[in-house]
């Protein structure tokens, strides 16, 4: 698209990272102490803060409760000073409800469900900063959150965004290149067996161009995947050391 | 808020501890929590605080926008308050949950910032009766450990010290109207002078004394509680009380001279700490929520 340079001829994007480069990425584990998880984590500009609450009794509608395995139950919303022009509702509208379902899936893919039956593990998630990239961040904040939580998981969950400009995919898409009509793929791994927790995609790709940009979300997404190890290795670490002491 | 279930035999120790000055955690009546302020923590919007006081958290964004004036007031500039009681701090919270803790909140934090008293509204206005800056302040509650309305107001103040506006140019265009140019200057920004801002002071009355900073325990052991909004000069801007039990004439002039105690020791400490952080400038590392 003409405009923004998004890829320029030596390689470089707007912000000036290679193609296959990820955003920093810095996160905290144990944010608050009143949650039973809670983890920051920020890439790039992009702020989410995630709390988990649970496994504890059904709230609510006891009839929802399932009877072999928990309910989780998420909620995606956003500050309402996280992006450039002022939002109204922090959540409830539309696209909210959306990520919370698409958060919901992802999780009941790798949570361990089946030992806790009869009772719900409550994610929430909120965006202080909006930088593009919302749900990846939002998943790989929640992860976080839910390992600190002590909640079983098979795998890490991390989630990329990638996109395909020029017949290169870039990972890790900031807002500018999200809005600047780039066709974005939302990906979702479990980076030890390789299997995807959730793909999404609404924007027009060519069939050939499908496997390549898969791959390259993949790769981005193990990438990530160090980095939140990296992360629950020292806060393991520093916990340990201060009940040692 | 969080539930907190606290048994007869509980409310009986809190109750005795106070009437000899002592809380549960160490504290006199009138101490505040361990209170850990940082400003500029979100990059997006004009001013930003956080505000930690024990376990109760706090974050403000501020945005100023250009609007119209409201009809009654044409040379004034206004604020616009907006609570998120957000899930994260209790899952009661979810989805409309939260609206009438945050109703509540927004209204009396209307009363209490939103006058020419507090704030100079008319340094707000940019054309009398055509455009004026709007200052959006965006209150989101993180973490609720009792004592919100103090947390908040603490950290309003301080959004409002680092709230940095646009310098605006007025000129008139070709057909006779006015435009407005925004300075694109980072460094061309006008602050507001926080001065006058006041904090609220909450005071719970826990059997025959009032307690300062009471947590979630401290509140459900107390029959009502005072909400007094006090500037740095010590007068007192607003006062209400809410609570389901009944507070005597005396206990209220208690709670008053009380509240106005602390409420005035409140400011300079907090003018310090903000010009401190200031005065650090670009070498400031910002922590948020990492540290």
């Amino acid at each position: 698209m003409a405009g923004l340079e998004l890829l320029t001829d030596q390689g470089y994007r707007l912000d000036g990272r290679k193609a296959t480069e990820l955003r920093k990425v810095q996160a905290r584990m144990g944010v608050f102490a009143q949650a039973d998880g809670s983890a920051y984590l920020e890439q790039g500009n992009t702020k989410a803060l995630a709390v988990v609450y649970g496994p504890h009794e059904m709230r609510g509608s006891r009839s929802r409760a399932l009877h072999d395995r928990a309910v989780i139950n998420c909620q995606y919303s956003m500050a309402t000073f996280s992006t450039a022009e002022r939002k109204r509702r922090p959540h409830g509208d539309r696209k909210s409800t959306e990520m919370s379902l698409h958060l919901k899936q992802t999780f009941e893919a790798a949570v361990m469900t089946q030992l806790f039956p009869r009772s719900q593990i409550d994610i929430y998630v909120k965006i202080l900063q909006s930088d593009g990239g919302n749900y990846s961040v939002c998943v790989n904040a929640a992860t976080l959150a839910v390992i600190d939580a002590g909640i079983p998981m098979r795998d890490y969950v991390c989630a990329c965004t990638v996109g395909f400009v020029d017949e290169t995919p870039l990972a890790d898409l900031c807002y500018a290149e999200e809005s600047g009509g780039v066709s974005s793929l939302a990906l979702a791994l479990l980076p030890r067996g390789g299997q995807i927790a959730l793909v999404q995609m609404d924007a027009r790709l060519h069939q050939d161009h499908l496997e390549t940009l898969i791959e390259a979300a993949m790769t981005a997404c193990k990438g990530v995947s160090k980095v939140l190890d990296e992360v629950v290795r020292q806060h393991l670490q520093e916990a340990s050391v201060l009940s040692r002491e | 808020m969080a539930t907190v279930q606290v048994s007869e035999a509980e409310k009986v120790y809190i109750l005795h501890g106070i009437r000899d000055d002592l809380r549960v955690d160490g504290r006199s009546c009138e101490d505040y929590r361990h209170m850990e302020v940082e400003t500029d923590v979100v990059s997006n919007t004009d001013g930003s605080a956080k505000v930690t006081l024990g376990h109760t958290a706090v974050l403000v964004g501020v945005k100023a926008e250009i609007g119209k004036p409201k009809p009654m007031i044409p040379n004034e500039g206004y604020l616009e308050f907006f609570v998120d009681c957000s899930a994260n701090a209790t899952p009661e919270f979810e989805g409309r949950g939260g609206e009438e803790l945050g109703t509540e909140l927004s209204n009396t934090l209307y009363k209490v910032f939103n006058n020419q008293h507090s704030l100079d509204l008319r340094s707000l206005c940019i054309s009398p009766g055509e455009h004026c800056w709007v200052l959006y302040v965006d209150v989101l509650l993180l973490q609720c450990d009792g004592n919100l309305y103090d947390a908040i107001s603490v950290a309003i103040k301080a959004a409002l010290f680092n709230t940095k506006i646009p310098r605006v140019h007025i000129s008139s265009d070709d057909g006779g109207g006015k435009e407005i140019e925004l300075s694109d200057d980072p460094y061309d920004r006008m602050r507001l002078d926080v001065e006058n801002v006041p904090c609220i002071v909450t005071l719970c009355k826990i059997g025959h004394r009032q307690v300062v900073d009471a947590t979630l325990q401290e509140k459900a052991c107390s029959v009502a509680s005072l909400i007094i909004s006090v500037t740095h000069k010590g007068i007192i801007t607003c006062t209400r009380k809410v609570g389901r039990g009944s507070l005597d004439p005396e206990s209220i002039c208690e709670m008053t001279e009380a509240g106005k105690r602390v409420g005035k020791a409140l400011h300079s400490p907090l003018m310090k700490l903000l010009q401190q952080e200031e005065s650090l400038g670009k070498k400031r590392q910002k922590v948020g929520f990492l540290g």
